[in-house]
């Protein structure tokens, strides 16, 4: 099976990738290009298409935009309120899906509706559970003494509300991705650990935790990747708008609001390429810190 | 520390793997749990380790009752069929476990696992990761593993099925070496009879979740207290016949066979089963000779000639010396000593020279 390759095998091989990469670039990898190089224009005529000047006039301005710095800050506190709170419950969810209960495939479907729901319809449903006068979640807080909170009009608010939404929402691929990694785990560990003196909880750390890194180490950069993503859920939950007072205004958004509503296509593209940088940097960091910690049998 | 079994009993379901087992081991033996697959010997060992909880009944260490003690608390170490080590921790690491676990201080613990490594033999692996041993060494570092806690019990589950034949025989010397040398009680499951009968102290075999016997290894095959017991141990397997007594004394018949045996022993049943060991068995002249037939399969596998001799519709293999001049097609005469004729009841294959006493009743000791 494994010749040599020749120029004709070459040339037969590239044949096949034909279709999937055609499609590739046409509508990734030339966007992409295209953007980098649109965010390099200085001057644009778009009606025409015709481009007067390049610099890098885009990235001083955006960085100069308070709204963008607020973008910035906005995506850094979603990412640090929804991975990790994401992760742990996930796995939490996971790890009681996993044992021994009643009803498992139940249960196991009611957590992974929330990711084959439309984003849209599940804020609308989100919309009501925070509304401030009829909204359950309000209703409940009641039962502890708490006032009525204006989750979706406080600028206050409005970002633990998306905190809220976003977590819930991704709830169910990581359950389903950790208990595929839980059942990859043999029983035997568990049953030397127990004979080795191992409580309960030193069974978690020792033989859970580290067998389970790869997958850990897999959700971790989806969901980071996905969190500094986020748009869709904002524009439902907030109907077309950042939030109250741009309360909820990410990177995204901002590329949006700039590319759709102000016709910046420059400062857009800076500002994608710019949230590109980012991801890319965290994504390099995780995989070296990956490296260290996580095992691969 | 002895180890009591008390009436243990371990139902799943409406099986009973377990059916009031009732033993006594002995402080520094090492016992094999021998066994055809679903006997309950693995069960038992579960339900000793405490990693299963019993039905009903109770297990002793000593003077202790240790039943409803969890596996964690219960001071034995294990090693298991697959070996089981960390794959993510370091064959030093993966030793140090157990200490780590009962908090012993970093230093010392990593100085009891070295010592541990050397005895196993795997001093020089100890910064490989599992991954990167061979079967024989992973079974070195479980077995270090298991031990290096100090143990009062040490379990083993199947260690050498997963070794290939020349390493099984080295890995079962081993075993017996670490464990004279440590002096602890162990315990070892296995399935193959050879495996119990060369290194223990003392064999319970089982079947069906019921102690079948409970003896030292030459005592139970020679002296087999039913005939499953007899069929188990044994390569090539004993030979049964079922004989009819006749009306003249000391003559049977052998059943679907119009030979007439002479048995010395006179028998008060009707029909009875015989036990022929293949080793036993030899060619000889007609006037001492048991029965006559034709050989009808040789083969002669190392220093061994294993013949197969077919008396009408019974056919018996025979063990004989390989400078014996015979060839398939012949008929021969094979005789056997008449001590080393076993008589067994054919309807509950109780060995009829027995009484009808269970050995492992005899091993069970009264302890308050």
């Amino acid at each position: 099976m494994m010749d040599k390759p020749t120029w004709k095998s070459t040339l037969r091989a590239f044949l096949y990738l034909l279709p999937a990469l055609l499609i590739l670039i046409v509508f990734n990898i030339y966007p992409i290009i295209k953007s980098f190089l649109m965010s390099l224009y200085t001057d644009y005529d778009f009606y025409n298409d015709v481009v007067y000047e390049y610099g890098l006039s885009n990235f001083s301005d955006i960085f100069q935009d308070p709204n963008f710095i607020k973008a910035i800050v906005n995506t850094t506190v979603f990412v640090i309120g929804v991975v990790p709170v994401s992760i742990v419950l996930s796995l939490a969810i996971a790890i009681m899906l996993n044992s021994k209960i009643k009803a498992l495939s139940f249960f196991r479907t009611i957590y992974f509706l929330p990711f084959v729901t439309s984003v849209v319809a599940v804020a609308i449903v989100w919309g009501w559970i925070f509304h401030s006068d009829y909204g359950l979640l309000n209703y409940f807080l009641g039962f502890f003494g708490i006032d009525p909170i204006e989750w979706l009009t406080d600028p206050t608010y409005s970002m633990p509300a998306l905190i809220i939404l976003s977590v819930w929402k991704g709830l169910g691929f990581n359950i389903i991705i950790f208990l595929a990694g839980l059942q990859n785990i043999n029983k035997q560990y568990y049953l030397a650990a127990q004979v080795d003196g191992a409580s309960a909880w030193h069974r978690f750390l020792s033989v859970t935790i580290p067998l389970l890194s790869p997958t850990m180490f897999f959700i971790s950069i989806i969901s980071i990747i996905n969190a500094f993503k986020v748009f869709d859920e904002i524009f439902a939950l907030f109907n077309g708008r950042p939030g109250p007072a741009n309360s909820t205004l990410t990177v995204v958004y901002y590329v949006y609001q700039k590319f759709y509503e102000e016709w910046e296509f420059g400062l857009a593209s800076a500002a994608a390429f710019v949230l590109f940088i980012i991801v890319f940097l965290f994504t390099l960091i995780q995989l070296s810190l990956g490296k260290k910690f996580v095992h691969y049998q | 520390m002895d180890v009591y079994l008390d009436n243990l009993t371990m139902e799943f379901q409406d099986i009973k793997a377990v059916d009031r087992l009732s033993t006594t081991i002995k402080d520094g033996q090492l016992v094999s749990l021998l066994g055809p697959s679903g006997c309950g010997k693995s069960t038992t060992l579960m339900l000793l380790a405490g990693l299963y909880k019993p039905t009903s009944g109770d297990i002793y260490f000593g003077e202790q009752n240790v039943t409803k003690l969890d596996a964690e608390k219960r001071e034995i170490g294990m090693v298991f069929q697959n070996y089981a080590l960390y794959p993510h921790l370091s064959v030093l690491k993966n030793i140090m476990f157990p200490l780590r676990m009962q908090k012993v201080p970093k230093k010392e613990a990593k100085e009891r696992a070295i010592e541990m490594a050397e005895l196993v033999q795997i001093g020089h692996l100890i910064d490989r990761k599992p991954g990167q041993l061979s079967g024989g060494q992973q079974q070195r570092v479980a077995i270090a593993r298991a031990l290096v806690k100090k143990p009062k019990l040490l379990l083993l589950d199947e260690p050498l099925s997963n070794l290939d034949a020349r390493l099984r025989l080295e890995m079962r010397e081993e075993i017996r070496r670490i464990q004279q040398e440590v002096g602890i009680t162990a315990i070892f499951v296995t399935h193959d009879q050879e495996e119990a009968l060369s290194i223990s102290d003392r064999v319970m075999l089982m079947k069906n979740g019921i102690l079948q016997q409970d003896s030292p290894p030459q005592d139970m095959y020679r002296n087999p207290i039913n005939s499953f017991t007899a069929s188990f141990l044994g390569n090539p397997p004993i030979n049964f016949i079922k004989v009819t007594k006749t009306d003249q004394q000391g003559k049977y018949k052998i059943m679907n066979s119009s030979q007439l045996i002479h048995l010395a022993k006179d028998i008060d049943m009707g029909q009875i089963q015989l036990g022929l060991r293949p080793e036993n068995i030899y060619i000889t002249n007609k006037e001492d000779a048991l029965m006559t037939g034709e050989v009808v399969h040789l083969e002669t596998i190392g220093r061994d000639t294993l013949i197969r001799v077919k008396i009408d519709d019974v056919t018996i293999r025979a063990l004989i010396d390989p400078a014996t001049d015979i060839h398939v097609g012949e008929r021969c005469h094979i005789g056997i000593k008449q001590e080393h004729i076993r008589y067994f009841n054919i309807e509950n294959g109780a060995n009829l020279e027995r009484g009808n006493s269970h050995d492992g009743q005899a091993n069970m000791e009264k302890h308050a």
